[in-house]
């Protein structure tokens, strides 16, 4: 619809418009010529140059003309804005007889630019994730991918941050093979630790089952605690594994390495096991083409081998 | 209570025809005659030595590509050994800087000089005008056949002319397109009309424009559009330099006899033959004193010189002189001593100290340019045992053409290593963007305590030859509670 609360005034923006044009011609028109006094008496008039005008006594108006080519310049400004409003929009909610709109044309530019990724992306369509990894100009597409749209949680090296994964260490919560990345890309994760206070005891077998877990890793503070976290273990065992390795088939993080997503130390595990927390990688499908998730899952691959390391 | 003016009708003026007027008239067609002699020769020199430079200019090689090349698509500027990137913009500035004051300096030492030898619409008005001559004749010639009835003859003549000048306007305009996509290339694309849509419309755009400019509107532009003319009072004053008409030597004017001695009719050196108005290329008569129409290109002093060594009379009727020099009849070297006035001192020095600066600073310029960005994504980080990781993104700008090295390292805060790999590489006239970790270990972040230090990165560059450079940028490390 307009942009108008009522069409009354479309109809009043549209004649403004066409008159206020017009009234311009007319005023040319009008303007354009003077009557000047001419010949005797020593008037004022045309013979000294002047309209023959006086004003407060002795003002008086020179007639310097401007050619007449600035004048026709004028007149085609007029045409051409009223050949404007019949094409294009501009009188009042009038569309205009081209069909043209802003909206309209930014969406046949980004058509115009959809269409010609097409060709580059056909390539990589098929390729597997060896290949791309091998191939400069899928990593630079791969590169300014990741820069415009992951850099905000997994920073501009990809090394993440507390609660965002590294993807660098070759550590995966999901899986690290291509087609692993490519499903975490489309349809994001989900990773949920629930709340296990009440399921682990009191705050001494919260101390022990932390302790346990920091054993994992041989970071263990308190090794009596350590021993006595281990039955109450078997709580997490059900996600992590009995050996604390994590399950990527659920994103249960590995609790033997090095590698503290969430913060390291007893006070970070408690906190964890206390109140769980729901970490979410959201969907990219709407964002980005197939193609575009296929390159770009190689390219996260590649973050982590060695041999291929490059750095965003 | 305001003072009241009454108004008084006035009487209609009896006795007196009225007439209707047009406020805009018809424009006056000029036909300015040939002119030859030493100021005519300085613009031909300057109609040489501007469009040398530019027709020739893209055509030069450098490096295996063009010598002055302006990329648009890719956002470099190469000229000659020099790669600039639209971070260097200052330089364009610096440079309309100077122009502008040369304009300033070169306006109030010898008013319009610019207008009258190298303006472009003066350049290519004279080239235009020239292959009117050879067309269509001189002054006389031309006017006689446009008042005269339509012929084959004037309708050949026209059309050869036009023709003419629309190739010129078009090659310009295809040299001007040359400074942006390699001159060679469009050259080969010319031969299939293959050229792309941008190339297409401003090698019209520039061509029409210069047939329009230098073809039919002419003193037009000078008169109605050009804003030059219009201010040119205010940069003018009575020690400048201008074309001027010596009335006390030239009044009164009048025809004599060659033989004659003017004093003795109680002649002026003027002989009223008007060659002066018939030379003029913007239709004035420079005998009613400075006008906004003079463009300051001495045809008529040319000229007039010519006539006063006909007669016998010493040169410079018409010449450069201020109009103080005119009004006390200052000698040559007085009137010149009173050009040096303070203000064109203080312009000349502003002029030298910046073309000075702008000549240092091209050749102290660093052969890379490096811009520091905090990430943006990550704040702080603390990785490992406790040790505290900032990241940064490093644009590199490569400013030759030759691949190079570099290494980055961090200063101004004890402790702080870069965690990243500190060796890279940028391409040629490449910008490059690396994120660089930075970090300190747990114990100097005690020390340190939470919030935000200065710290320094050096990127440091070894050419092919060994020789260093180092550019130095500022930043800062956060250290999170």
């Amino acid at each position: 619809m307009s942009d108008f609360y009522s069409g009354g005034w479309s109809v009043f923006v549209a004649v403004a418009s066409v008159v206020s044009m017009i009234a311009c011609l007319v005023l040319l028109g009008v303007a354009a010529r003077r009557k000047v006094m001419v010949g005797a008496n020593g008037a004022a008039g045309k013979d000294d140059n002047t309209t023959g005008h006086v004003w407060d006594e002795d003002l008086t108006e020179l007639n310097n003309p401007l050619p007449r080519w600035w004048m026709w310049l004028f007149i085609i400004t007029v045409i051409f804005s009223l050949v404007y409003l019949v094409l294009y929009p501009g009188a009042g909610s009038y569309a205009g007889s081209l069909g043209w709109s802003s909206t309209g044309q930014h969406q046949a530019e980004q058509q115009a630019a959809r269409d010609a990724m097409v060709p580059v992306y056909a390539r990589y369509a098929s390729a597997d994730a060896d290949t791309l990894m091998k191939d400069p100009a899928a990593m630079a597409i791969g590169e300014r991918l990741f820069v415009n749209n992951c850099t905000a949680c997994h920073g501009s090296d990809a090394h993440g941050s507390k609660g965002f994964p590294n993807l660098t260490d070759n550590d995966w919560l999901h899986g690290g093979d291509h087609a692993s990345i490519v499903k975490t890309l489309t349809e994001g994760r989900v990773g949920m630790m629930p709340p296990l206070a009440a399921v682990v005891g009191d705050a001494k077998d919260l101390h022990n089952v932390a302790q346990y877990v920091l054993s994992l890793s041989g970071n263990a503070t308190d090794a009596a605690a350590a021993v006595a976290g281990q039955a109450k273990f078997v709580v997490c065992a059900g996600c992590h594994g009995a050996d604390g390795k994590g399950n990527t088939a659920i994103g249960a993080p590995n609790l033997t390495d090095k590698i503290w997503l969430h913060g390291f130390g007893e006070e970070a595990i408690v906190a964890m096991v206390s109140n769980g927390k729901t970490n979410v990688m959201p969907a990219q499908s709407q964002r980005l083409t197939p193609e575009q998730i296929r390159v770009l899952g190689a390219y996260v691959m590649s973050l982590s081998r060695g041999d291929a390391r490059r750095s965003p | 209570m305001p003072p009241v003016i009454p108004i008084v009708p006035v009487p209609a003026e009896t006795g007196g025809e009225s007439e209707t007027v047009w406020l805009y008239e018809k424009r006056r067609q000029i036909y300015p005659r040939a002119v030859h002699g030493w100021f005519a020769g300085w613009r031909w020199a300057m109609v040489w030595i501007t469009q040398l430079v530019f027709y020739g200019l893209p055509w030069l090689s450098w490096n295996d590509r063009p010598a002055v090349l302006f990329d648009l698509t890719s956002r470099r500027f190469y000229i000659f050994n020099l790669v600039l990137h639209p971070q260097d913009f200052i330089y364009l500035t610096v440079l309309l800087v100077i122009c502008a004051y040369a304009l300033f300096l070169f306006t109030a030492v010898a008013g319009r000089l610019w207008c009258g030898f190298t303006c472009p619409q003066t350049v290519y008005t004279e080239i235009f005008l020239w292959v009117e001559r050879r067309i269509e004749g001189d002054r006389i010639a031309r006017m006689k056949r446009d008042a005269g009835p339509r012929s084959i003859d004037r309708l050949w003549r026209k059309g050869a002319k036009h023709a003419a000048w629309l190739a010129i306007g078009v090659y310009t305009g295809f040299t001007f397109v040359g400074y942006f996509t390699p001159i060679r290339t469009l050259w080969a694309e010319s031969f299939t009309l293959s050229f792309g849509p941008w190339e297409w419309f401003w090698v019209l755009f520039y061509g029409l424009a210069t047939y329009g400019n230098a073809g039919w509107l002419r003193e037009q532009v000078c008169l109605y559009m050009c804003p030059y003319a219009r201010f040119q009072s205010a940069m003018f004053d009575h020690d400048t330099m201008i074309v001027s008409y010596d009335p006390q030597r030239g009044e009164p004017r009048g025809s004599r006899p060659r033989s004659a001695d003017p004093r003795a009719l109680g002649k002026g050196d003027c002989i009223d033959c008007t060659l002066c108005v018939q030379v003029c290329p913007t239709g004035i008569d420079i005998r009613e004193g400075l006008q906004y129409a003079c463009i300051g290109c001495a045809a008529c002093i040319d000229v007039c010189n010519d006539v006063m060594d006909k007669m016998k009379y010493p040169q410079g009727l018409i010449r450069f002189a201020t109009q103080n020099g005119l009004t006390q009849r200052l000698s040559a070297k007085q009137t010149w001593r009173r050009v040096l006035r303070p203000r064109v001192l203080i312009y000349s020095a502003v002029l030298l100290l910046i073309c000075g600066a702008f000549v240092t600073s091209l050749a102290l310029r660093s052969p890379f340019r490096v811009d520091v960005v905090r990430d943006r994504g990550v704040l702080a980080r603390m990785v490992g045992e406790g040790n505290i990781e900032n990241v940064y993104r490093l644009q590199v700008m490569n400013a030759t053409e030759t691949t190079q090295r570099f290494r980055v390292k961090v200063e101004g805060l004890d402790g702080a290593a870069v965690a990243s790999e500190p060796d890279f590489e940028v391409g040629p006239a490449e910008a490059r963007w690396l994120p660089v970790s930075v970090q300190i270990g747990a114990d100097v972040a005690r020390r340190l305590g939470s919030g935000v230090h200065p710290v320094k990165f050096e990127v440091e560059s070894v050419d092919a030859s060994g020789d260093k450079s180092e550019v130095e940028e500022k930043s800062t490390f956060v250290v999170p509670r």
